[in-house]
């Protein structure tokens, strides 16, 4: 086996364990039921979103919008969904087939990824304003219920997490139209010459993205229980960060669904808890979160470069 | 007839004609009054989105995955080291330019720093970075808004026979921009950089230092605004650069650069900041909401980019 | 009447153009059930588009497809494989971050369901055995890990597994470049067993040796178009040589060639594996020397690393142990890729080389640029109405010359040259030739990759590569095909 290639798939793991350890010195009683319960609570909507990022890299593209997409998604939860629950469902069904349009149009205009998704964040943000205007809303009760949910002896976050990593990692790693979806990213020429459409290839990583979108921000206001525009801000770079860190790349192909889940794992708890206990100044929230995926970056580069 | 057949053919032509377009249709919705004060405002509004649109043009024009995402980070602590630099004091106008320059020069190297050595992917490396800038300007402003020396501010904002200054300087500074990009050893580089980033290795073009100049440079102009903007509306502020990153990837994608990179097109940059300010003028008098304005303006750029359309990729 | 019965595919006066390149002419093609023709022509007659065209990755411009005597109307690479029509390209069509076996699951749209991944891999394991035993490969291993030989040798196999679809003709594009003497001649023999088994073949190779052992009909391409067709036992090397083109010519205008005086001045030197234990590649002043031996070898990573070192020469630094005593400029052969600006006039493209230069003050001078790029259009004889149309306007051998013109417009005194005929018609290859000899008499150093060995015949001395290193040098009276292939397939060391 690859030597650069093993360090690349414990680095999550690594990364994990490393953070653990130190929020374990800093503060013994956060490792419990009742501390990682509340320490990763807010890791399942990270641990979705950056799936849905992860599918739009696998194909060698970007999403800039996932952030404001889940603040969307989560304000038409704390209004729509619970008040009028029809409109609720087809507005979000509605914004998946948006998500499934946007890749059949960057696949036809042949477009970048980057410019159509930043402009879509500000279409996403100016609806959530628009919906929601002041924080407010309240999360549906039956969401309520399952993001509540208490299971015996291991932590919910860790359940969930578990679950949707391995559900994504036998649909995208291990069924036989995974390969082609991952095939696109590697070498899309192939794939074309091969009979198989890339157009497809496209709208189905994009749909995806817009479905675990869509599953993020009702996870995040089954936590938080209101909404507010400007929630899922964080989100986009927090994705990014999530896929590296987790071992994918951005070119090529080459992602690991369960890697960019304990990523996504090993943030949420770096970017809050870990920054509470080390005390660092509120001041710096925001900038830590730049840090840590340079950190990460930083760290990928030094091991490709060893094991070259 | 041959002229106005020249002229349309000219890619940059359509975002004046679009601006001019937008301006009809809010001077008519007035009933006709207030169209020359409009063009006034939109003229000093639209030269700090033609200052970063040139310096994100350069970045852009580098090849597909090249944009500077930390402008608006930049902008606002740029405005802050100004401000406190010249301390409302006159004398230090030069240095407080100078100090802004600074900060800009360094921001841009250091997002190449980590392009290059880290090897981050431009997108993610200014994005990255302008969350950590975003903290420094918060614990280095504390919030305040610092005000600029009377004599910055009232500079700024001087009218010649309802022309600004600043737009002066600013069509000045865009004239100059493309005679670069033209004529100088520098802009072509970059051109050919755009266009076929390996060839243009092997035609010996210094491809890394010319990327580096290029970041910097627009660092540099990310600062020269943040110091104009904090005179012009009297007071550095964190967030005075805001809506100046999707404005300048916006003024330079509607004014006829190609986003894959080996085109570019500098008169464009200023009818699609005249075309973008009217536009949220006439969105303004229409009383439509801060969410409104969100919505319509990423919905102008999807539809812009789209109809634009990317380049065929080689056979 | 009777032989379109029993074509499998039958290609009539198609054409393919790209822009003002005409790749076919009016090409007139068929195969029949149990046939191996084998497919020759110089870099750029065509080969390549026809076999795009046949796999149906390219759509003719013109002229007409007919299956078993009927007309094809749409047809498609969906079309060609359920007809059983496979193609293995010469750029690779793997996909490196995936395994083995998942790359032949992408071959193979009826490899899903319930343990896909098993089937895949005893489907590739054994196709794999059977053409090169003794292989090594894995189906668990991922591709980007694989050598490039590897990589070669599993999508020959790839494309001749079968499911659910027919296999009925497989075109091979160069299908040995990769592979050492013994692997290609397993691939050889194999094919030979399944051409009498009733598959039929297409090959496309540069070693005339090999079509001239396995194929049973021979078709030269020239210019687009299809120039000879016999059977394989009716050529022989000359033959195919002379059909091919260029080298009477060439013969003849070699006549007037000198030899160099042995003591000009050293331009370059340079170990040829970076270690100091291979031979040692040596260029005087005015010297052509050719690169030579089988494809991605080294040949090209040398003109590479020795362009870089001249661009550290002149900012002052200097590498170990290499020699670059002057500025260089590289002539790609890669057009695409490595060397057109595209958004560009051809007059921008060929003032690149050269910009510093061009300048009066701070601004580069239009006139100056202008002048530059009119006396190289009148001395390599660039055929356009208007240097400020756009590079693509021009014809594959003409962008080539535009090419040309900015590395010899620059100031380099050192050529470096990397496959430059790639897609360039007999015409204007030897008005390169000529060119070339003349600009080395005025002073130039050339180095020159290629991979027609006959192009050698213009070089003073030839290094052959092996695994990156330099297996044997030859002097121009000992050069033959024979030699360069020998070393080629040698061991280096020995």
């Amino acid at each position: 086996m690859n030597y650069a290639r093993l360090l690349r798939h414990l680095l999550p793991a690594l990364s994990m364990a490393l953070i653990l350890i130190a929020i374990a010195w800093l503060n013994p009683r956060a490792i419990s039921y009742f501390g990682f319960t509340l320490m990763l609570n807010l890791a399942i909507p990270i641990a979705l979103a950056t799936l849905a990022q992860m599918f739009v890299i696998t194909i060698n593209e970007l999403d800039l919008s996932i952030g404001t997409f889940v603040g969307f998604v989560g304000c038409v939860t704390a209004t729509w969904l619970r008040d009028a629950p029809l409109l609720g469902i087809a507005v979000l069904l509605g914004s998946i087939a948006v998500y499934a349009g946007l890749g059949a149009l960057i696949h036809l205009r042949n477009l970048p990824s980057i410019v159509v998704t930043l402009g879509m964040s500000f279409v996403w943000q100016g609806l959530a304003i628009l919906l929601l205007p002041q924080p407010g809303g309240k999360a549906p009760d039956w969401l309520l219920a399952v993001m509540g949910y208490k299971p015996p002896f291991v932590p919910f976050p860790i359940v969930a997490a578990v679950l949707i990593a391995v559900l994504v990692h036998f649909g995208l790693m291990r069924s036989s139209y995974g390969v082609v979806l991952r095939g696109a990213g590697g070498n899309a020429q192939a794939i074309g010459r091969a009979g198989w459409s890339l157009l497809r290839t496209k709208v189905t990583m994009f749909a995806l993205a817009g479905v675990f979108g869509v599953l993020s921000g009702l996870a995040l206001i089954g936590n938080t229980t209101s909404a507010d525009a400007n929630i899922g801000n964080g989100y986009t770079l927090l994705s990014v960060a999530g896929v590296i860190l987790g071992g994918g790349e951005f070119v090529g192909g080459r992602v690991s669904p369960i890697g960019a889940v304990i990523g996504a794992l090993t943030l949420a708890l770096a970017a809050s808890p870990l920054l509470t206990f080390m005390r660092v100044p509120p001041d710096w929230d925001v900038g830590a979160n730049g840090i840590i995926l340079i950190v990460v970056l930083a760290a990928r580069t030094l091991i490709g470069r060893k094991g070259a | 007839m041959q002229f106005a057949r020249n002229l349309f053919a000219k890619p940059w032509i359509w975002s004046f004609i679009g601006a001019l377009g937008v301006w009809l249709a809010a001077v008519s919705s007035t009933g006709g009054h207030g169209g020359g004060g409009m063009i006034t405002a939109a003229l000093s509004l639209a030269v700090f989105m033609v200052i970063v649109g040139v310096g994100q043009m350069f970045v852009i024009t580098l090849g597909p995955g090249n944009v500077d995402l930390s402008l608006a980070a930049n902008i606002g602590l740029a405005s802050a080291v100004a401000m406190k630099t010249m301390d409302g004091n006159d004398s230090l106008v030069a240095l407080g330019l100078l100090a802004a320059l600074a900060s800009g020069a360094a921001i841009g190297a250091g997002n190449y720093a980590l392009i290059r050595l880290l090897r981050i992917p431009p997108i993610i490396a200014t994005l990255s970075s302008s969350f950590i800038i975003l903290s420094i300007d918060i614990s280095y402003g504390r919030g305040l808004q610092i005000k600029p020396p009377p004599g910055f501010a009232d500079f700024t904002n001087i009218q010649v026979l309802g022309v600004p200054i600043l737009a002066i300087g600013a069509v000045a500074f865009a004239a100059c921009a493309g005679l670069v990009l033209q004529r100088m050893v520098y802009g072509r580089s970059v051109l050919a950089i755009g266009q076929n980033m390996r060839a243009a290795r092997l035609a010996g073009i210094p491809v890394e230092p010319i990327r580096c100049a290029t970041y910097v440079l627009s660092g540099v102009f990310g600062g020269i605004d943040g110091a104009l903007l904090a005179g012009y509306f009297r007071g550095a502020s964190v967030d005075i650069g805001n809506e100046y990153l999707l404005s300048s990837i916006a003024v330079v994608v509607i004014g006829g650069t190609s986003v894959a990179g080996g085109k570019a097109n500098v008169p464009g940059i200023w009818g699609a900041a005249l075309f973008l300010v009217l536009l949220l003028t006439m969105l303004n008098t229409f009383g439509v909401s801060a969410g409104m304005r969100l919505l319509l303006t990423g919905l102008i750029i999807v539809g812009v980019i789209t109809a634009a359309g990317g380049r065929r990729a080689a056979r | 009447m009777s032989e379109s019965k029993s074509s499998i595919i039958e290609l009539d006066g198609v054409e393919r153009h790209f822009g003002a390149v005409r790749a076919l002419d009016g090409i007139d093609f068929a195969i029949r059930a149990g046939e191996c023709v084998g497919l020759v022509g110089h870099n750029g007659a065509g080969k390549s588009t026809l076999m795009h065209v046949l796999a149906g990755t390219g759509i003719a411009d013109r002229g007409e497809i007919r299956i078993g005597g009927t007309t094809e109307s749409a047809y498609s690479v969906q079309r060609a494989h359920a007809l059983g029509i496979r193609c293995v390209f010469q750029e690779l069509s793997l996909c490196p971050n995936l395994t083995v076996a998942e790359n032949t699951r992408i071959g193979h749209a009826a490899l899903k369901g319930w343990r896909w991944n098993r089937r895949a891999a005893d489907l590739i394991m054994a196709q794999l055995d059977e053409i090169f035993p003794g292989h090594g490969v894995l189906a668990g291993d991922v591709v980007g890990d694989l050598s490039i030989a590897r990589r070669q040798m599993v999508e020959v196999a790839r494309a001749f597994t079968v499911t659910d679809e027919p296999l009925r003709l497989v075109i091979l594009d160069e299908p040995t470049s990769a592979l050492d003497a013994h692997t290609a001649g397993q691939l050889l023999s194999f094919v030979r067993r399944k051409v009498g088994q009733g598959t039929s073949c297409i090959l496309i190779s540069h070693l005339l040796g090999e079509i001239l052992e396995t194929a049973d009909r021979i078709v030269v391409m020239r210019d687009g178009k299809a120039v000879a067709s016999d059977a394989a036992r009716s050529f022989d090397r000359d033959r195919l040589v002379a059909t091919m083109g260029g080298a009477r010519e060439l013969a003849e205008a070699l006549q007037g060639a000198t030899d160099r005086p042995a003591d000009a001045p050293l331009m370059v030197s340079v170990q040829s594996n970076g270690h100091g234990s291979g031979t040692q590649l040596i260029a005087r002043e005015g010297e052509i020397i050719g690169l030579a031996g089988l494809a991605g070898h080294g040949q090209t990573r040398l003109l590479l690393d020795l362009f870089e070192a001249a661009q550290h020469h002149r900012s002052g630094r200097h590498g170990a142990g290499t020699v670059v005593s002057a500025p260089a400029a590289l002539v790609a052969g890669d057009r695409q890729t490595d060397g057109i600006f595209p958004l560009w006039s051809i007059a921008d493209n060929i003032g690149v080389g050269s910009l510093k230069a061009l300048r009066r003050g701070w601004l580069i001078s239009a006139e100056r640029e202008r002048a530059l790029a009119a006396s190289w259009q009148q001395r390599i004889g660039i055929r356009t109405p208007d240097l400020d149309n756009n590079i693509l306007s021009l014809s594959g051998g003409n962008q080539q010359k535009a090419l040309f013109a900015r590395a010899l417009g620059s100031d380099a005194r050192i050529v470096l040259m990397d496959d430059p005929m790639r897609g360039v018609d007999v015409g204007t290859k030897l008005e390169i030739y000529a060119l070339i000899r003349d600009e080395a008499r005025r002073g130039r150093t050339f180095l020159w990759y290629t991979t027609e060995t006959d192009e050698l015949d213009n070089c003073d001395r030839v290094y052959v590569f092996r695994n990156g290193s330099i297996v044997a040098e030859l002097a121009r009276h000992e050069l033959t095909e024979e030699k360069v292939i020998q070393s080629s397939f040698a061991e280096s060391g020995m």
